[in-house]
């Protein structure tokens, strides 16, 4: 116990030794940790955006003039609470493996009207246009907060595309050789200071997966899965899959396997 | 059930016995789906990406079989993707292998450039670096250094700089793949990420005794 408490206070001093450092050698990185204190202090603003995530999700929109309240994200229509932590899922109706937001996407086409163009154009927000999806979907993400994420791909569709995740996570391209499991694959590394987690086990994984929706710092906005995923993409210098592809639901349906028993804690706060 | 775990005793005992011999086989990523994932992967791409980014998914000898192997290929493989690879290095015209270490020093902390895409991509002509601080710890004083690589602290220092570590310094930052398969660190110089008279940069940057990797 007294070795644990030296053990942690140690790792405290260190840490913080390494932050002091960092922010007298780099003012940005000094401004960062500052806006980050500030939106803690005020709570999450992901907080904000679930609010009106709530309000679109009962609102009449769209050519049909309906609310999104019959959608159906796999635990029966306008069952919300712990459909974000079971999904992506196998979808009887449209015959394919959906994660949250192809899913919501089918419900605004479906439900509401809209055209596929209609329903994704603004799918991320940019400065001075907000995303109906980054909000409906911190809503829907909210709701499964606390439960545990229950993704264990029986049907063979989703054991497919779990296993189409993992070729993917593995592969080599581009012109630094990366693959995701060349940060991610190992226990305990950092890039600069940024902890990487190690998403081919339980642990690694749950701690990437419970936390989305997440509030970025760094972008001044919540980030879905199929944003962050896309991102790890342009990072890895690869061209950018198209919003909603097949390859960013299969390696959600991997990463949500592996991460399968890890309790939700969403929306989440970020660097 | 008896027959059944019999069996089973049988198949495990016959995959086991080659498996002493060599590396244990693990499954290749994707298992029995892999090509299909190949085509989804490749169908995930907007069809007015210009040629030369589609260009970046393609993959080399190198990069499949490190994929299928999971970054551990069985030495005997390993081996001849380590020959593949030191084929393909290539030195400075003037033959000089070290260069200068400050300007080695700025592209060790330069990690932009090469982000392509429709949402943010760099800007053109953004500067490339190494971006080593990324993944290895080097100069004392850079205490954001990342910790994928081994610790490259003292390189020169411990190693001395003789014409043999030089040669192998420029050979790995050239090309990783020739002294270890599969390595994470990118192939910098068969890429043109960097050209050789940046590799050069870099050598001196690890090697110069005035370099600060080896102070302190």
């Amino acid at each position: 116990m007294t070795q644990g408490l030296i053990r942690t206070l140690v790792g405290v001093a260190v840490a913080a030794t390494f932050v002091g450092s960092a922010v007298a050698q780099d003012s940005k990185v000094a401004d960062e940790l500052a806006k980050y204190r500030e939106a803690l202090a005020d709570g999450n603003p992901a907080d904000l955006l679930e609010v009106k995530g709530e309000g679109l999700w009962a609102e009449k929109r769209g050519p049909k003039n309906a609310s999104l309240e019959q959608c159906d994200l796999g635990l029966g229509p306008g069952k919300l609470d712990g459909a974000y932590a079971q999904l992506p899922r196998y979808f009887k109706d449209t015959g394919r493996v959906m994660d949250v937001e192809s899913r919501l996407v089918h419900c605004m086409m479906t439900l509401q009207g809209f055209t596929k163009e209609q329903a994704t154009k603004n799918w991320f927000s940019k400065p001075g246009t907000e995303s109906d999806i980054e909000a409906l979907v911190t809503f829907i993400g909210a709701k499964s907060n606390g439960m545990k994420i229950n993704v264990p791909a029986t049907h063979p569709e989703e054991a497919r595309m779990a296993k189409v995740g993992e070729y993917i996570f593995y592969r080599r391209s581009g012109p630094q050789d990366f693959s995701c499991a060349i940060c991610h694959g190992q226990d305990g590394k950092r890039i600069r200071l940024q902890d990487l987690g190690n998403l081919t086990t339980q642990e690694g994984a749950g701690v990437a997966m419970k936390t989305w929706p997440s509030y970025r710092v760094s972008q001044g906005a919540v980030w879905t899965m199929q944003r962050r995923l896309i991102d790890c993409m342009r990072q890895a210098r690869w061209p950018e899959p198209y919003y909603l592809a097949d390859s960013i639901v299969a390696l959600q349906t991997y990463l949500q396997k592996t991460a399968t028993g890890t309790v939700m804690e969403t929306p989440g706060i970020k660097r | 059930m008896k027959l059944k775990f019999a069996l089973f005793g049988v198949l495990t005992a016959t995959v086991a016995l080659p498996a002493l011999a060599q590396t244990k086989p693990v499954e290749p990523p994707g298992g029995r789906y892999a090509k299909e994932a190949e085509q989804i992967f490749r169908d995930s791409f907007r069809a007015d990406n210009p040629k030369y980014w589609m260009t970046r998914i393609e993959q080399d000898e190198t990069m499949r079989t490190c994929g299928i192997y999971r970054d551990n290929p069985p030495r005997k493989i390993g081996q001849q993707l380590e020959k593949l690879n030191r084929a393909t290095i290539r030195y400075p015209v003037d033959g000089k292998l070290i260069g200068d270490w400050k300007e080695g020093e700025k592209l060790a902390a330069v990690g932009t450039g090469g982000h392509i895409g429709f949402i943010q991509p760099d800007p053109p002509g953004r500067v490339r670096g190494g971006n080593c601080y990324a993944c290895h710890e080097l100069a004392k004083k850079e205490l954001a250094y990342g910790t994928i690589g081994p610790s490259l602290s003292h390189y020169g220092k411990l190693r001395g700089n003789s014409e043999e570590i030089i040669k192998y310094t420029y050979d790995k930052v050239y090309n990783s793949n020739a002294f270890t398969a599969c390595t994470n660190m990118p192939r910098f110089g068969l890429h043109n990420w960097l050209t050789p008279e940046q590799i050069t940069h870099i050598v001196a940057f690890l090697v110069d005794p005035e370099s600060p990797v080896n102070k302190d």
